[in-house]
């Protein structure tokens, strides 16, 4: 059996999976200041008279770092930045006590400006005298030498709680989304890590020895003990989990889009053959652009409680939710009222429907019955628009070589899977706008909990060779290694599958599930005054996000 | 840079060809942009938001033919890479023209500028100028008439001179290194346009040695006043980066900060990348700095690493030549109709006889080209081109908003010329923006 737990920011969804089905569900209402109480009542409920031993694996996806950060409730972070050459400071926005440092690595890893011991050990100090216990450590170009944060660590370490180094973070270059991600790593830091222990010694007081793994942003799952250093990709796994959910639960292998609508608003995202698509560089939260490896999502304000108003350009659907549909005593006209009078759902009271959408036909000067029809379509179309321009979006991201653009792999759904209270009414109409079948699974009210238990344990790794300087460099996990002159592109990435395979059995992968993908694999050879004195070579390899082998699991 | 500077919608649109190289070791090759790329990636700079990314088109070969009289034909001189190249030029400008972007920059390859009207093959690491077929598709898709290209590669930029040489509406302004030093030997001062168009055509050849000082002193004293004059609708900056003092094939001194306050200067609406070759030092930093300033971003912190401006200071006889140089093709520029009439006088006809040597490919090719003396419009061009490797071709230019007398003779002169000793004939009506062939 598998416990997966999803606690989100209106509910907590928990659900028991037997042989791939689902087997016990709840759902309590999220107490945002207790989180861990939300979590272990839900858990109670499907658990109760289960034999806690029977589990193989327990799967949380939670909602407290990001919380955390969209609420601002967060640790007063340090950061020191070796930001050498390029954009001016004044260029960059982060919160907290921001100090640029002389230093500086350049794009080959090699060390152009040391870095100022004086400098750091008097900024050390400014922050013990300011309170500050967390503190991020960032250079430029540190995934390709990460020599100038591991000084700054050792240095500073030993008056600080925590010092989230940048190239720890991810393999991707962009140096203010590095700095943007340790910035927020740091600032969770404190409050995940008492979390993370709180819900291990729950786990352990139910008498559970299964092993406890946390979804990320991508729709992979890590140990929970490696999560507590590296909170920051805990966040937006609310969205992974309903996506990994619904693959769970349709066979499909083409290109399709899911939609999970709400109350408030629907989540877009986009399956390419089957997988789901990752946001190029990171993910985006409160704001702050980051390395986050997460899952391709738009969330667009329409949802079943959308207010519905009159205004002088006509009908304005959302974004925002004034309460619960009119139908169920809210304040306003909503999409829901509208699929009610048109007999698309029967939940509710229609009276009350009639009323409110009643008020806005006057305004229009149409029949009560045209208006519902009106809006239902209206908010169909937006949606649709919406799919129509994310898909466009990711068609013309850029590619960088002949054979790719002349290849031109174009995204063309076959599918559109909706998850979600309205998914049944709004189905037929917004498979019609979008010209696919679609699909609404079965328990497709808790697909972010069952995602949560399926999800497999992802991993990344980026491997930079340089047979000039005959090195080999692993930016995620700070490894550097020497190589020969001679090796080949077929040797690094061999290596590469081998560390990665490595990394991802750490982090609690079965060796089984280990999908592995080659994302890049560039060679350049590098020529000083017409000689080849070397190749520079760079590969990207990842654990494709995905479901664990059920049946394998469970038998 | 004054931190008010406005910010503007930058369109980049970044084609490094990852895949195609001239030959393994050739300046031309793979990583040309890498190290470029990763400095655009680590400096974040897609995230902002006035800064977009767009996947470049690809020119078709209708869009070659409104540029070039390629011999055979289009299909034959070209390749994939050179139609992306072309393409994302094309891209860069729908984005300005179109008001979707205030500026663009199109950081491509391969290279254009020495790519000339006639194409028998590759010379100076370019097949096809990817500015040309810009301007042309600008011509038509736009209507733009009066056009201006600041040529700021080292290298003098021949192949757009020879396709704008007898071209009043579109005036090419090349600053590079002294021929008599460099590539490809030719931009000296008295190369200054066609009968029908003198003064459109401006070469300023510089020292080695000159620095920021003396690029800047260039655009200030010579080039922004000529534009001042000429009004461009459009303004491109063929952006080489091979001025800069690590380049290893030129002997120049310009910085990132150089080519920063130029672009800021200049304004132009789009830049293209041209050559530059100093890949690792020099190529990162300019590429930073031209973006930042055309997004009207802070570029002042964007230096090589080992960056010494004492160190690159020109002498003062350096700075004394340019100042002579500038002052006497102001002269020259000033004097322009004057000249103009004292050239021309009474004559019907105007010939240019050309050894054109495509060292890329090895061919030689000599070419006698003749220019209707005309009033109304940049004159009927026609031109007799033949090979060592035994192409022979003959082709009629009709000028873009000809006048009906040259439209007139050009046809005839079609209609009448007989293959006979020719390969092919052409007609290249610049000003339907077509071409036929025979």
């Amino acid at each position: 059996m598998i416990l997966g737990i999803d606690v989100g920011g209106t509910h907590t969804d928990a659900v028991l999976m037997e042989e791939g089905r689902v087997r016990k569900k709840a759902k309590v209402l999220t107490d945002a200041d207790r989180l861990l109480t939300s979590l272990s009542s839900a858990a109670a409920m499907v658990l109760d008279g289960e034999d806690p031993q029977k589990l193989r694996r327990v799967v949380l996806s939670t909602t407290l770092s990001t919380n955390a950060i969209v609420q601002g409730k967060v640790d007063k972070v340090g950061m020191i930045l070796a930001s050498g050459p390029g954009l001016s400071p004044a260029d960059f926005r982060l919160e907290g006590a921001v100090h640029f440092v002389s230093g500086y690595v350049n794009h080959r890893g090699i060390e152009v400006a040391p870095i100022d011991r004086e400098e750091i050990g008097r900024i050390a100090r400014s922050f013990e005298r300011e309170g500050i216990e967390h503190a991020g450590a960032v250079g430029k170009f540190s995934t390709r030498n990460p020599k100038q944060e591991l000084a700054v660590k050792e240095i500073m370490g030993p008056r600080l709680k925590h010092v989230s180094l940048g190239h720890r973070m991810s393999g991707n270059l962009n140096f203010p989304r590095r700095a943007a991600t340790a910035c927020l790593n740091a600032s969770v830091w404190g409050t995940y890590k008492r979390f993370a222990e709180d819900v291990q010694v729950f786990i352990r007081e139910q008498g559970i020895t299964a092993p406890v793994y946390i979804l990320k942003a991508d729709g992979g799952t890590f140990n929970i003990a490696d999560s507590a250093d590296f909170p920051v990709q805990t966040i937006l796994s609310g969205p992974a989990a309903s996506i990994m959910g619904v693959m769970s639960m349709v066979s499909g292998r083409e290109d399709a889009v899911v939609l999970d609508m709400g109350g408030t608003t629907t989540d877009i995202a986009v399956l390419a053959g089957g997988v789901p698509l990752l946001e190029p560089l990171g993910v985006v939260i409160g704001g702050y652009k980051t390395l986050i490896r997460g899952m391709l999502t738009r969330s667009v304000g329409l949802g079943g409680d959308s207010a519905v108003k009159t205004t002088d350009d006509g009908l304005v659907i959302g974004p925002r939710r004034e309460g619960v549909a009119a139908a169920f005593g809210g304040p306003c006209p909503t999409p829901t009222d509208a699929m009610i009078i048109l007999g698309l759902t029967d939940i509710g009271d229609r009276r009350k429907a009639l009323n409110a959408i009643g008020a806005v036909s006057q305004k229009l000067n149409l029949s009560v019955e045209d208006t519902a029809k009106r809006i239902f379509e209206q908010m169909c179309a937006e949606i649709a628009a919406h799919v129509r321009q994310m898909i466009d979006e990711v068609n013309r991201r850029p590619v960088y070589t002949i054979h790719e653009m002349l290849e031109d792999a174009r995204l063309a759904p076959r599918m559109l899977y909706l998850v979600g209270g309205p998914a049944k009414p709004v189905s037929q109409c917004l498979g019609g706008l979008l010209g696919c079948p679609v699909c609404v699974p079965d328990h497709a009210e808790a697909a972010n909990a069952v995602g949560a238990a399926l999800a497999r344990t992802t991993s990344e790794i980026t491997l930079l060779a340089d047979t000039e300087r005959k090195t080999l460099f692993i930016p995620e996990r700070g490894m550097q290694k020497s190589i020969p002159a001679t090796c080949s592109m077929q040797e690094v990435v061999e290596t590469g599958r081998e560390l990665l395979r490595q990394a991802a059995v750490g982090m609690g992968a079965d060796p089984e599930d280990l999908e592995m993908e080659v994302v890049e694999a560039q060679e350049f050879n590098m020529i000083k005054q017409f000689y080849t004195t070397g190749k520079n070579m760079r590969v990207k390899i990842q654990v494709k996000p995905g479901l664990i082998s059920l049946c394998r699991k469970e038998r | 840079m004054p931190m008010t500077a406005k910010r503007k919608k930058t369109a980049l649109i970044f084609f490094p060809a990852f895949d195609w190289a001239i030959s393994p070791t050739h300046p031309e090759r793979e990583e040309r942009l890498l190290y470029t790329q990763d400095q655009i990636c680590e400096e974040g700079i897609l995230d902002f938001d006035h800064i977009t990314e767009y996947k470049p088109g690809i020119a078709t070969l209708e869009d070659i033919d409104r540029a070039h009289i390629c011999v055979p034909d289009a299909a034959s001189v070209v390749t994939q890479s050179h139609l992306i190249s072309a393409g994302g030029c094309i891209t860069a400008a729908d984005q300005v023209l179109t008001g979707r972007a205030d500026n663009a920059f199109a950081l491509v390859r391969p290279p254009g500028h020495h790519a000339m009207r006639v194409v028998h093959g590759a010379r100076g690491f370019c097949n096809v100028n990817i500015e040309a077929v810009m301007i042309e598709y600008c011509r038509k898709k736009y209507g733009v008439r009066k056009i201006a290209v600041v040529d700021t590669d080292c290298h003098h930029g021949d192949g757009t001179q020879d396709i704008y040489w007898h071209d009043p509406n579109v005036l090419c302004i090349s600053v590079h290194q002294d021929g008599r030093t460099l590539y490809p030997g030719t931009g000296f001062a008295d190369e200054f346009g066609g009968p029908n168009a003198l003064g459109a055509t401006i070469n300023i050849p510089l020292p080695p040695r000159t620095s920021d000082e003396g690029f800047l002193y260039v655009l200030d004293h010579l080039i922004l006043p000529v534009l001042d004059e000429f009004k461009p609708e459009l303004i491109i900056n063929s952006a080489g980066q091979d001025n800069h003092y690590s380049d290893p094939i030129t002997d120049m001194r310009f910085s990132a900060q150089g080519y920063a306050i130029l672009n800021e200067k200049l304004a132009p609406h789009i830049a293209v990348l041209e050559g530059g070759y100093s890949i690792e030092d020099a190529l990162p930093y300019v590429n930073v700095g031209i973006i930042l300033a055309m997004a009207g971003i802070d570029y002042s912190c964007v230096k090589e690493p080992d960056f010494d401006p004492s160190a690159l200071k020109q002498s003062a006889d350096i700075s004394r030549y340019i100042e002579k140089l500038v002052a006497s093709i102001k002269n020259q520029w000033e004097k322009r109709d004057v000249m103009k009439e004292k050239l021309i006088g009474s004559a019907k006809h105007a010939v240019r006889k050309k050894s054109i040597y495509y060292d890329t490919d090895g061919i030689r090719e000599e070419q006698e080209e003749t220019v209707r003396i005309c009033r109304d419009c940049g004159g009927l061009v026609t031109i007799d081109s033949a090979t060592d490797t035994g192409n022979r071709i003959f082709a009629v230019v009709i000028p873009a908003l000809c006048c009906p007398a040259c439209r007139r003779e050009g046809e005839e002169i079609y209609q009448k010329t007989a293959k006979g000793k020719y390969r092919s004939i052409y007609l290249q009506d610049k000003d339907k923006a077509v071409l036929f062939v025979k």
